[in-house]
């Protein structure tokens, strides 16, 4: 619709490759900035051209120094990479400390890395559309490939890390107790386990015990692929990328990419109309009176929560 | 419509230029700011004023908070606020921390270094200046 149309400023500018352009959009997004929103459509159709790769692991196995030798690789063969890198936010303060950076030795001014890190200021939902719509952003502004990085644990990162079309789970020998990583849903999501610090004692035992879990659980007829690697010293980078690359073949080949972008798809819409019905309801919680009779009437135990729920719904049916 | 979304929290950039080879203070100084609620990107050591303003530019921070103990302070920090007018970026505040002679403070506070933090300076007042500074209020 709005394509004839001249591009916004801002979409003009990210297609110029501009870098502040692109930061301070990223800024609005994740502020889930409402007036964004015709700044992404006019960059939607610039999208879909990037492999979004997650990165996922507890903390400290080395998710970030094997970003830096995936960079370093993918860097060497022309590509134009983009990295958003999330850290949880202090529950208490909101604050927090985003150090993923510290790993990355990239040469100065290298314009084909943009390196981005996100907290993620406690909401659920609201970080999985927003690393959704950051990473297309990156897509809009040439890059060739998006890592995302998460730690694997915790609601959050369950959503964030569905953005991504091929996901390495990382482990380390021993920290990766199976039982831990079956919790934390690591098993579901893995498209290519990487067993780090393989310098370590129990890497090979750690990498043989994951092979034979693995036989076991296959989604989309795809088999994960184990490997391992030394992040610290740059070993088994190249396989790593490898092993991302095939799955990456794989979706084409057995035609699973069109079924999991159409997932992805209903999974981002109906997040997107649940973060706006959302706000507006709790919104109208606050400043709306027919609402407000409606909260006096759960808490006063005259009509229950379903009950109200349903007036509620089809108040909304009828309003919208 | 919506109300209007929760004010975003202030990104600061922290960074230790030169040649230091430990980053104690700076570490302290990122956990403060934490607690006081920010986004404190922390870039660590060794980083040139080019990886900086790089840095700050693609985080799209509203405050960089630069440490040194080395000396160098003189050169590095000018070298930092002309690659941030290069690049257009003049309106990122910098605050800087370590071991700077009054002298030093008082001219890098002429070429636009927001404020200079000696050794004795405390937290509280490293959140409330930095807090005062940053481009945008939470
Ligand atoms: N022995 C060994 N240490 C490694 C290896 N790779 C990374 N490390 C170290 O592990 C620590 C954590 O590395 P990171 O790359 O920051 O790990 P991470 O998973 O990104 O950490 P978080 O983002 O904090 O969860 C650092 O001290 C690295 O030097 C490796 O292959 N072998
Ligand atoms: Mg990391």
């Amino acid at each position: 619709m709005s394509r004839a149309r001249p591009l916004p400023a801002a979409a003009a500018a990210v297609r110029r490759g501009d870098r502040r352009a692109l930061a301070r959009l990223i800024t609005r997004v994740e502020a889930r900035d409402p007036t964004v929103a015709p700044v992404l459509s006019a960059l939607y159709p610039f999208t879909g051209k990037a492999m979004v790769v997650g990165i996922t692991g507890p903390l400290g196995v080395g998710k970030s120094s094997l970003i830096n030798g995936l960079l370093a690789q993918l860097r060497r063969s022309g590509k134009r990479v983009g990295v958003i890198a999330v850290d949880p936010s202090s529950p208490f303060s909101g604050g927090s400390v985003l150090g993923d950076r510290i790993r990355i030795d990239r040469a100065t001014e290298d314009d084909g890395i943009f390196f981005r890190s996100m907290a993620s200021r406690g909401h659920s939902g609201g970080l999985a559309l927003a690393t959704r719509e950051v990473a297309r952003l990156l897509d809009a502004f040439g890059m060739d490939v998006v890592l995302l990085e998460t730690v694997g644990s915790g609601q959050v990162d369950v959503e964030v890390r569905e953005v991504a079309t091929t996901s390495v789970v990382v482990l380390v020998p021993h920290l990766g107790d199976d039982v831990q990583t079956m919790k934390a849903g690591l098993f579901e999501i893995a498209d290519v386990f990487c067993v780090n610090k393989a310098d370590l004692p129990g890497a090979d035992s750690a990498k043989r015990d994951l092979s034979e879990l693995v036989g076991l659980a296959s989604s989309d007829g795809w088999r994960p692929t184990v490997l391992s690697s030394v992040a610290a010293e740059g070993l088994g980078i190249p396989e790593l990328w490898s092993a991302v690359e095939a799955h990456e073949q794989y979706l084409d080949t057995s035609g699973t990419r069109l079924k999991a972008a159409r997932e992805r798809a209903a999974d981002e819409l109906l997040a997107l109309v649940r973060d706006r019905v959302g706000r507006e309801l709790s919104d109208a919680f606050e400043h709306d009176a027919k609402l407000a009779a409606l909260l006096d009437e759960v808490v006063g135990r005259s009509l229950d929560p379903r009950s109200a729920s349903e007036r509620l719904y089809r108040e909304l049916r009828r309003t919208g | 419509m919506a109300k209007t979304a929760k004010a975003s929290p202030i990104r600061v950039l922290i960074a230790k230029p030169g040649l230091d080879g430990h980053d104690r203070g700076a570490k302290v100084v990122a956990r403060a700011l934490r607690d006081a609620g920010m986004e404190v990107i922390y870039a660590g050591l060794r980083q040139t004023p080019e990886d900086i303003v790089g840095s700050a530019i693609e985080e799209d921070v509203d405050l960089i908070g630069l440490s040194i103990l080395s000396g160098a302070h003189m050169a590095l920090f000018p070298r930092v606020l002309k690659l941030l007018k290069a690049h257009k970026a003049s309106d990122i505040p910098v605050f800087a921390g370590g071991i700077i002679p009054d002298e030093d403070a008082r001219r890098l506070k002429k070429l636009g270094i927001r404020a200079v933090f000696g050794p004795g300076t405390t937290l509280e007042e490293i959140v409330t200046t930095a807090r005062g500074i940053a481009r945008r209020r939470s």
